[in-house]
């Protein structure tokens, strides 16, 4: 996809977002500690616009997606929302109704389509499950905005009474789709949404995705562990460490000049489907820290090949490196780090 | 057999009879592996990878049975034996089962038990195989827990399971699959459940051990990365069947069957220009139960002709040396492109 995504108004506004959970002990559950699940984010997505956010398991991207809309509620920060009509919604601040209000207008589209629709509901109960809880639609205007949505996800209006059961992965996720759109949102918030696919299904999945942001102008946070599909869908691309953003840039640029060092591992360890391309490898020692234990200083150095003992006491700045390039690394400026050559 | 090969393939066939029909999960799979070499064998969920692992193993629960073909598997005594005659449970493939040929799985955590440490499961595979004296066990066990690069092996002995991280118990049960320095591996998917960053280390670590233990291994996935990475030959699998066979490079340089080169081009790459539309392959698998005589892409192939590729099952055909394609239109013409 080309960056020439509309780059004049924001659709949300995210700083200085913070979720930590508590680490309970005993009977009394006495609060021992905090994991820092999401800590210390902050970023925008434009309209008609695809943000990547890529990140080891573990590293805080799910929390992050849902503490956007408040499926769980953030510790510290703030969420603006600006919609096409009406004015700006800070997210934070909405009371219970407020919410529901604005669930309208930012979904979540799930990893596993096999978990996330109910087994004992027909497609058309699962579709239609957010138009009757918003007051929407009735009787046949309902089934005539389902049989429009399955059109749109490219499902046969006639299997509409049908189970989930008798649907394939593929197929589930696009009924996983149909709801998310159901109130015409827009922002969609797709976790993992083809992790669970395989590699043909992943395609058609992907490029329905890409038509349905062209055709109803939604934006999308795409989180994925998959750099291959983030780098294919994404405009712009986050990476995430520990809770913290370490490095975010237009898709194009991340990937043909990373600046932060776990950037680079993380592109140096994908797999290239490409006997040719069996480039010299940069294996990560050891594992991805704990959020409820983190290292000092930068998250990263105990891992960093690059660190310096600046690294292990200082916790880096987030700066603009580039023009729309941020990184949080002490040695940014002066590492030179390889990237995918674009286009070989 | 080829004389080179330690496990050679021929015919095989394991059908899962059940109420709605006969599933044929492998279907005549014939493949080689020397010593040394990695075979890589990619395909979709339920083209019968898994299957053709566990047949080799002789571990195929009811209702699957394994029908027909040869296992010739060349033991580390030098007799060669047929493993898909033995008796299931007999002596002699638990000789084999575990020792000679090993195997890892795709989800660590599930593969191990939950009610025994680290320590005790691996124990038990060194006490059956190489020694009876226990101190001695713990001592090739905590080597080769060092080898596979767990962090503080010592401690992790004592741990259960749950306690450790999805890369530290893949590594226990690579560990644990090498103890027995086996002539074979067959690894499934060992890395589908795991970060890119700890599924390079694990790719490594398996290219180090076949380099010091010379084991041939049968490298399954989905991932055709992971298979440009490791493989030296590769066999693309669907609906129980080897559509294509060849070296690494030419599946990826050349590919012949109209599945291999959809696949390939479905998958989104950090080396392509982003953007534009993914080429996907329409519909879905279908489930191989009762299949007609018919090519097993025909429902999905882009290129297929009717009265042709629905009439009989296209043979797998060697069009160069060294190549094998299983489709009607491949030796015809160059039509297929």
């Amino acid at each position: 996809m080309s960056n020439s995504g509309p780059q004049s108004s924001i659709l949300l506004e995210v700083e200085h977002l913070k979720k930590y959970f508590p680490i309970e002990k005993g009977l009394l559950k006495t609060v021992v500690g905090q994991i820092k699940a999401v800590d210390d984010v902050s970023f925008v997505i434009h309209r008609n616009e695809t943000l990547g956010l890529v990140g080891e398991s573990g590293s805080g991207k799910t929390t992050l997606g849902r503490s956007i809309i408040r499926a769980i509620e953030p510790t510290a920060g703030k969420v603006m929302f600006y919609p096409k009509d009406g004015a700006p919604i800070d997210v934070r601040t909405l009371d219970k109704r407020g919410l529901k209000v604005f669930w309208r207008s930012a979904q979540l589209v799930f990893q596993n389509p096999y978990s996330s629709l109910d087994p004992r509901k027909t497609v058309l109960q699962i579709v239609s499950e957010p138009l009757i809880l918003h007051n929407i639609a009735h009787g046949d205007e309902l089934v005539a905005r389902v049989k429009h949505l399955m059109n749109l996800v490219g499902l046969e209006v006639q299997h509409m009474n049908r189970y989930p059961h008798a649907f394939s992965g593929g197929q589930r996720q696009r009924i996983g789709i149909a709801r998310a759109l159901a109130l015409n949102p827009e922002l969609i918030i797709a976790d993992e949404p083809v992790s669970a696919l395989d590699v043909s299904i992943q395609a058609q999945i992907l490029n329905l995705l890409q038509d349905l942001r062209r055709e109803l102008n939604l934006s999308f946070l795409f989180i994925s562990h998959g750099l291959n599909v983030i780098k294919h869908v994404s405009h712009r691309v986050a990476v995430m460490y520990v809770g913290q953003l370490i490095e975010m840039a237009p898709a194009g640029e991340l990937f043909a000049n990373p600046r932060h060092p776990y950037t680079e591992a993380l592109l140096s360890a994908v797999p290239k489907p490409d006997p040719d391309l069996r480039m010299q490898r940069i294996t990560l020692q050891g594992e991805v820290a704990s959020p409820a234990n983190p290292p000092s200083g930068c998250y990263f150095h105990p891992r960093c090949r690059y660190a310096q003992a600046r690294c292990q006491s200082e916790s880096p700045a987030w700066q603009e490196i580039a023009p729309a390039h941020f990184v949080a690394c002490h040695r940014a400026h002066e590492l030179e780090l390889l990237g995918i050559p674009v286009g070989g | 057999m080829d004389n080179a090969s330690i496990l050679s393939v021929r015919n095989l066939r394991t059908y899962f009879t059940l109420d709605e029909g006969t599933l044929k999960a492998v279907d005549g799979v014939d493949f080689d592996i020397p010593p040394r070499k990695t075979l890589g064998m990619i395909g979709e969920s339920g083209c019968g990878k898994s299957v053709t692992a566990y047949s080799i193993m002789r571990t195929v629960l009811p209702p699957g049975k394994l029908v027909a073909g040869t296992i010739d598997f060349q033991r580390a005594n030098g007799e060669l034996t047929d493993l898909a005659t033995l008796d299931p449970f007999g002596a002699t493939i638990r000789a084999i089962r575990g020792k000679e040929i090993a195997m890892i799985f795709q989800e660590p955590i599930a593969s191990l038990s939950p009610v025994h440490t680290i320590g005790e499961q691996m124990m038990e595979m060194v006490l059956l195989h190489r020694t009876k004296n226990k101190r001695e066990a713990k001592e090739i066990v905590l080597d080769m827990l060092a080898k596979v690069g767990l962090p503080n092996p010592t401690q992790h002995f004592g741990e259960y399971p749950h306690q450790l991280s999805g890369g530290m118990c893949q590594r226990c049960m690579i560990a644990q699959a090498l103890t027995c320095h086996p002539s074979v591996l067959i690894a499934d998917e060992p890395t589908t459940a795991l970060d890119v960053t700890v599924q390079a280390q694990i790719i490594e670590l398996i290219r180090s051990l076949q380099d010091e233990f010379g084991m041939a291994v049968l490298y399954i996935t989905h991932d055709l990365g992971v298979i440009a990475e490791v493989a030296d030959a590769v066999a693309v699998m669907y609906l129980g069947r080897i559509v294509e066979y060849a070296a690494t490079r030419t599946i990826f340089k050349r590919p012949l069957h109209p599945y291999t080169q959809r696949l390939l081009k479905a998958i989104p790459t950090l080396t392509t220009p982003a953007g534009g539309r993914l080429e996907n392959i329409k519909g879905n698998v279908p489930v191989p139960l009762d299949p007609p005589a018919a090519c097993g892409f025909y429902s999905r192939c882009l290129l297929a002709q009717d009265g042709l590729c629905n009439t009989s099952v296209p043979p797998l055909v060697e069009v160069e040396p060294g190549h094998k394609v299983r489709c009607f239109l491949v030796p015809a013409g160059e039509g297929v492109s």
